[in-house]
């Protein structure tokens, strides 16, 4: 609606009016079938892929929120759920998947292993997987419950009915790796890996 | 204690070194250059019959002057019994000890194993590579205690070697050839292989 208005300010009667009209309608169209029919991608490496399962299965049941048809193909998925720590050793696997899957794409990463490297701060774990792929939602805890990642499934849909086809801002790209073959610039990558809470006490010098 | 102690006593004399018993097992201490003859013997020989290696691993002490140690857990499964033996590699020497692989076959992937994680070598090993980490990782050896828990390199750089790496690239042409499988592949996947799509191995000349 606010570019309706903005329109209207401008000129009155403006002859973007339908136009903006129909545009709203069909993100509108667009995103709520998105939202409403995700089909998610598990990659399931640790304890959170039990909890995940326990999303899927008939308590918790995610398939109420659209999410029926788990894709355990990339071609046809649209949502990746990083469950787990994710080792240096399949970080060009999840790349490799993520690429893999057609746009529109979201990633949901879940659990504190994913987002941050968590309690395995060492020389074999990705500390967080945005330095691989980009992220759209969080999910905290240690494995989160189901009910957190349903909270995060929610929180992607809000994402998902926010975006627009037609204004290039609020559109997702394909964003793919630099001539470095990084995500991000390096010193980012390094901030974003940088030691905090329990572990900056690890050093067995210190 | 084990009665193979006495045994390998009376059998090789000098070569096995100091036995003790702890928490009910028997660790005997073998001389390195004759440990694939001992360990051999242990196997075949009546009465001993240690027919499954359950374990091969290796330890490293924090006093810096104290020498590595390989260990084989042995068992004879018939006669229910258990064994291990240390050989003792001394820091001022190479790390070299034979590799038992014929013997049992089942050391295979345990040798790697320590290979990977602490950077022994075992000689005679039929396909001595990284088995945990990948086989271009260059940052030295995990276990060491001289090895940092971080790694060596920075992080950006440990994720732009790990990005670099081909996902689809980790069986050499032997473990496919060996699968009878490489015949098989589609031509791009084995011209692939053959340029050695895996990078350059860090610890191979």
């Amino acid at each position: 609606m606010k570019h309706v208005l903005e329109t209207r300010e401008v000129s009155g009667q403006s002859p973007n009016y339908l136009l903006a009209k129909f545009q709203d309608l069909v993100d509108w169209a667009v995103n709520a079938s998105r939202a409403n029919s995700l089909w998610p991608m598990p990659f399931g490496t640790a304890c959170c892929a039990i909890e995940f399962m326990a999303t899927a299965a008939s308590r918790f049941d995610f398939a109420r929120f659209g999410m029926e048809r788990q894709a355990f193909s990339p071609r046809q998925a649209d949502v990746l759920i990083c469950a787990g720590r994710l080792p240096f050793k399949l970080a060009p696997v999840i790349r490799r998947i993520y690429d893999q899957m057609p746009q529109p794409k979201w990633v949901i990463s879940m659990g504190a292993c994913a987002s941050t490297g968590g309690i395995f701060d060492n020389y074999a774990m990705v500390q967080g997987i945005d330095t691989i792929v980009p992220v759209d939602v969080y999910v905290p805890g240690c494995p989160p419950r189901p009910e957190g990642l349903l909270y995060g499934v929610l929180l992607l849909h809000k994402k998902i009915k926010g975006e627009s086809l037609f204004d290039t801002v609020r559109r997702r790209e394909e964003e793919s790796l630099d001539e470095r073959g990084l995500r991000l610039p390096p010193e980012q990558i390094d901030e974003l890996s940088e030691p905090f809470g329990n572990s900056i006490h690890q050093f067995r010098s210190a | 204690m084990n009665s193979s102690v006495d045994a390998l006593r009376a059998t090789f004399g000098t070569a096995i070194g100091r036995a003790l018993e702890v928490c009910g097992d028997t660790i005997v201490y073998v001389d390195r250059a004759r440990a694939p003859e001992i360990l051999k013997w242990l196997k075949e020989t009546p009465g001993e019959e240690y027919n499954y290696l359950v374990d091969v691993t290796a330890v490293e002490y924090r006093d810096p002057e104290r020498a590595l140690e390989v260990v084989y857990f042995l068992r004879s499964l018939h006669r229910r019994a258990d064994l291990r033996l240390k050989i003792e590699l001394p820091r001022d020497q190479e790390l070299v000890v034979d590799s038992v692989v014929p013997v049992w076959q089942g050391a295979n992937w345990l040798e790697r194993e320590v290979y990977d994680m602490f950077g022994i070598t075992f000689r005679g090993h039929p396909d001595l590579r990284r088995i945990l980490m990948w086989e271009t990782y260059a940052e030295g050896y995990p276990l060491r205690k001289d090895f940092p828990l971080r790694g060596r390199f920075s992080r950006a750089e440990q994720v732009r070697q790990a990005l670099a790496a081909n996902p689809e690239a980790h069986y050499s042409m032997e473990e496919l050839s060996i699968a009878e499988a490489f015949d098989g592949l589609p031509e791009d996947m084995k011209e692939r292989l053959r340029r050695g799509e895996r990078g350059k191995l860090p610890y191979s000349e």
